[in-house]
């Protein structure tokens, strides 16, 4: 690399005009993003001139000013001055004036999807996001073609969440009982990293997703492939891909770990010893029983807070998930 | 306590007088009884800074347990609801025990009456009353942790708070009580203020740490009632199951956001106002200036007050609020960063042609200006909405609140506490050692919270127990930092401690102020004054001289001097 190509890739990274990120920024992905970043710069460099002025003035006077042997006493000097501090008040409210209705358009843009916007659902749960296709794929992630504008329609199963994703700059709270909306609009291929930033409880840090955005002609290629995995794949096999990306592995592990709730390495027909006391043998129905209605019979030694999937998994669904567990503890 | 020394008290005028050997308010009542039934502001006072400084010391426990922590992304000592707990339980801690109270009950109880060379506060049976609140309230936060502790996050944020399964209940009351406390304070304060100013100080020469101390008691009064009620509503849900915040009986989640800020934002002033105060009298003493601006740094404190009860939603723009709601409260929050601005230049301004004294006290003022001045400029970017969306929740919003809080209150708390330590315990402190401990807190402080910007503007959100490896250096050094940052603590509690025995003995007026305070002995007696001084202007610096034969300043009659 030549010295210039150095200088100006320096330059880029603090003026944070490069979009494969700078050092404050992440990379810039999405439409929205360098708007942000300019902003952000903008406000870098101004907070860095009066935080300039203000410790090289108090520098300057701690130098010159001290008191030290010869320089006894302070000097005269007016103990206030009007014009002097009307400017420092005037002059600061001219420049806030300037951020705040920059930060506000930039805000509105971000705010705005356009009319043509592909819709994902997005569901929120402890600890684990799940996205919904309009023809009703549900995946652990979030595919996306590039260059298309998306919007999402989020809500939340339980507590608050928060839907963030650095690369594309957009976060929003994922609320209860409500709809929350963002959109982004992707400018690059590859995987962006989703984060719930609103802490929800225990496994916070772990509620992870990825965005995975394709090149044209890649996204229709991966939905017709998804969409029909179950009737393609052998049902254990798309019970094993259903148990992750529906959520059931958040909280049930398959390796005898015991997690928020009862491992299930080896369980199907073995019997499990309930909290109301009785045995009962984990065959198709009492599987089928504990996805549509957990709080039927909950294993001893844990606690009632699985949410009930109801209407939220397909028969041959449940199926292939109950395959799934049948397979894994032969 | 200190008591019997030898002391200075040889001929030398009364306003040079170390009282340790005399009678004075530390020895006034004798036993532990005297002091748990005082009615003395000052005993109040170093009541209330023994309380607060343990709660400080378990508050920053707990952190350097989180910052340990964080020093892997995966475990490193210890599981993730024990880290949960941790970082709620630091929080809790230092903002409703330590912070809130810190500068107005443990300093301000000191200082108020004294500045208006009055005998007590107007009320000094609320006065103790408010401190057993506290306690009652610490007791019930502490109990808390021992019976089961919360793991919400200091927000207490609905509907995880009403479903969690720990004692929410009982941390709430707590702070519904200690609120009580604050309130109480507050009322004390603007009564005190009010009436009991002496002939010939009216507002505009009163010392502007009571300025500081007015601005803080209005909020106190007017926005604590909120947070009681908002926290009464909290426990209502929980135990009756009446849906008011949780969406699942039918209440609003959002709902608990704004009610909690109303309170929580202006609280946020409720810690830096009084130490803005503390930093004016710093400024100015140790610059031997008048203060400079006087009228502007005194509105801007009663502006701070009033516009910090409108600018609340500026923590809630990604939660869903009309984009109405955010552009006026993005607004509003511009306008409450101008009289932050002016009180800065004003500052810095006090100091042009001074004889600037680079005691320990003026490190700390000096700190302030740093560390305020970043936290303060860091604001602009969380003001701004499109800015503030990428960064909300994220380790840039911890770093930006630290610089405000511990940047700006603490230092200014530490700062006020050297420059009244002398006043409050007849002894010096070491004056190398006070400056050794200034330089090892901002080193320490700027490496650990100033990493957190990066981190947090590249995305690392906050409240993580596991995070990606890519954040990890940042991280451990984060945790570096806050490990240099205790080192300095410890020098300063050994010293401390330790001037309390070996000091030397403090004149009354060890840094030639000119506030009231300093014109009684150190420590002062039981009813502060002999004869009310003179009230004059509180930053006229210049017939107080240094008197090498007296060990300290004394006042020359303006004749003398010309």
């Amino acid at each position: 690399m030549s010295v210039i190509e150095r200088v100006v890739g320096l330059t880029g990274r603090l003026l944070g005009t490069q979009s494969d990120g700078s050092f404050w920024m992440p990379v810039q992905a999405s439409t929205g993003a360098p708007g942000v970043d300019r902003l952000f710069h903008f406000l870098f460099w101004l907070s860095l001139a009066f935080f300039a002025l203000i410790v090289g003035l108090t520098v300057l006077f701690i130098v010159r000013y001290r008191r030290r042997a010869g320089r006894d006493e302070p000097e005269a000097s007016p103990s206030h001055n009007t014009a002097l501090e009307l400017t420092w008040t005037i002059v600061p409210l001219l420049l806030v004036f300037v951020i705040f209705a920059w930060g506000f358009k930039v805000f509105l843009d971000l705010n705005t999807p356009p009319a043509n916007s592909f819709e994902v659902l997005v569901t929120g749960q402890k600890w684990k996001w799940l996205f919904t296709y309009p023809n009703g794929h549900v995946d652990e992630n979030l595919h996306v073609p590039i260059d298309r504008p998306i919007r999402l329609v989020m809500t939340s199963e339980d507590v608050i969440h928060s839907f963030f994703v650095p690369d594309f700059r957009i976060k929003r709270d994922v609320v209860p009982g409500r709809y929350a909306k963002a959109w982004f609009q992707a400018t690059r291929t590859g995987e962006f990293q989703v984060y719930c930033a609103e802490y929800c409880g225990t496994s916070h840090s772990d509620m992870l997703a990825k965005v995975i955005v394709y090149e044209p002609g890649g996204f229709e290629r991966w939905m017709a492939e998804a969409a029909d995995f179950l009737t393609k794949l052998p049902p254990a096999e798309a019970g094993a891909r259903l148990f992750t990306s529906r959520g059931c592995a958040q909280c049930h592990s398959m390796s005898g770990v015991g997690g928020i709730g009862p491992t299930l390495k080896g369980v199907f027909g073995h019997p499990v010893q309930l909290a109301a006391g009785a045995n009962v043998v984990a065959d198709e129905d009492y599987i089928r029983e504990s996805i549509l209605e957990p709080q039927a019979k909950v294993v001893a030694g844990f606690q009632p807070v699985m949410p009930t999937y109801k209407g939220r998994l397909k028969d041959a669904e449940i199926t292939a998930l109950i395959e799934y567990l049948k397979k894994s503890s032969e | 306590m200190v008591t019997n020394d030898s002391t200075v008290g040889h001929g030398t005028p009364a306003a040079v007088e170390n009282a340790l050997g005399a009678d004075n308010y530390l020895n006034h009542g004798r036993g532990l009884g005297s002091w748990f039934t005082t009615l003395d502001h000052k005993r109040i006072g170093v009541m209330y800074l023994v309380s607060i400084l343990a709660s400080f010391l378990l508050g920053g426990v707990f952190a350097l347990l989180v910052r340990t922590e964080l020093l892997t992304s995966q475990k490193t000592i210890m599981d993730a609801d024990t880290y949960n707990q941790l970082f709620t339980l630091h929080g809790a801690v230092m903002i409703f025990l330590f912070i809130i109270p810190g500068i107005p009950a443990a300093l301000g109880n000191f200082v108020l009456p004294l500045m208006l060379g009055a005998k007590d506060v107007a009320f000094p049976r609320l006065n103790l009353a408010s401190y057993y609140f506290w306690i009652a309230g610490a007791v019930l936060a502490l109990l808390s942790i021992v019976v089961g502790a919360v793991d919400t996050g200091w927000t207490f944020y609905t509907p995880y708070s009403t479903s969690a399964n720990s004692s929410v209940t009982m941390i709430t009351f707590a702070v519904f009580i200690l609120g009580f406390s604050s309130i109480f304070t507050g009322l004390n304060f603007i009564v005190t203020i009010h009436k009991l100013r002496p002939a010939g100080m009216g507002w505009f020469r009163m010392p502007l740490f009571l300025w500081g101390l007015y601005g803080t008691a209005i909020i106190q009064v007017l926005a604590t009632p909120v947070l009681g009620i908002t926290l009464l509503l909290l426990i209502v849900e929980r135990a009756l199951g009446v849906g008011i915040f949780d969406p699942a009986l039918g209440g609003d989640p959002v709902l608990y956001q704004h009610f909690f800020w109303f309170y929580s934002h202006p609280a946020v002033y409720i810690m830096i106002l009084p130490a803005m105060g503390v930093i004016s009298e710093l400024v100015s003493t140790f610059s031997r200036k008048h203060i400079f601006g006087y009228r502007f740094i005194a509105y801007s404190s009663i502006a701070i007050a009033a516009i910090s009860f409108l600018v609340w939603g500026h923590h809630m723009f990604t939660s869903g609020q009309s984009n109405l709601m955010s552009m006026i409260f993005s607004f509003l929050t511009f306008l409450v960063a101008i009289p932050s601005a002016i009180k800065v230049f004003n500052w810095i301004a006090t100091m042009y042609k001074g004889a600037i004294v680079l005691a320990t006290p003026m490190l700390y003022a000096l700190s302030f200006l740093f560390l305020f001045g970043i936290g303060g400029l860091t604001g602009l970017f969380l003001g701004a909405l499109a800015v503030d969306v990428h960064l909300h929740d994220t380790y840039f919003i911890v770093a930006h609140f630290h610089y405000v809080m511990f940047g700006g209150t603490v230092i200014a708390f530490l700062g006020g506490l050297h420059y009244w330590w002398p006043k409050m315990t007849g002894r010096m402190y070491s004056e190398r050692w006070g400056r050794i401990a200034a330089l090892l807190v901002f080193v320490g402080f700027n490496v650990t919270f100033f990493t957190q910007f990066v981190m947090g503007a590249q995305g690392m959100p906050r409240r993580y127990y596991n995070y990606l490896p890519q954040y990890q250096a940042y991280h451990q050094l984060s945790t570096l930092g806050s490990y240099l940052m205790a080192i300095g603590f410890v020098v300063i509690a050994v010293y401390l401690l330790q001037s309390l025995f070996r000091g030397a003995p403090a004149p009354a007026n060890p840094w030639g102020s000119a506030t009231m305070e300093w014109q009684t002995s150190s420590p002062p007696p039981a009813h502060n004054f002999d004869a009310t001084p003179p009230a004059g202007d509180p930053y006229d610096l210049e017939p107080w001289r240094w008197d090498a034969e007296a060990g300290g300043y004394v006042r020359r009659a303006p004749a003398a001097s010309a």
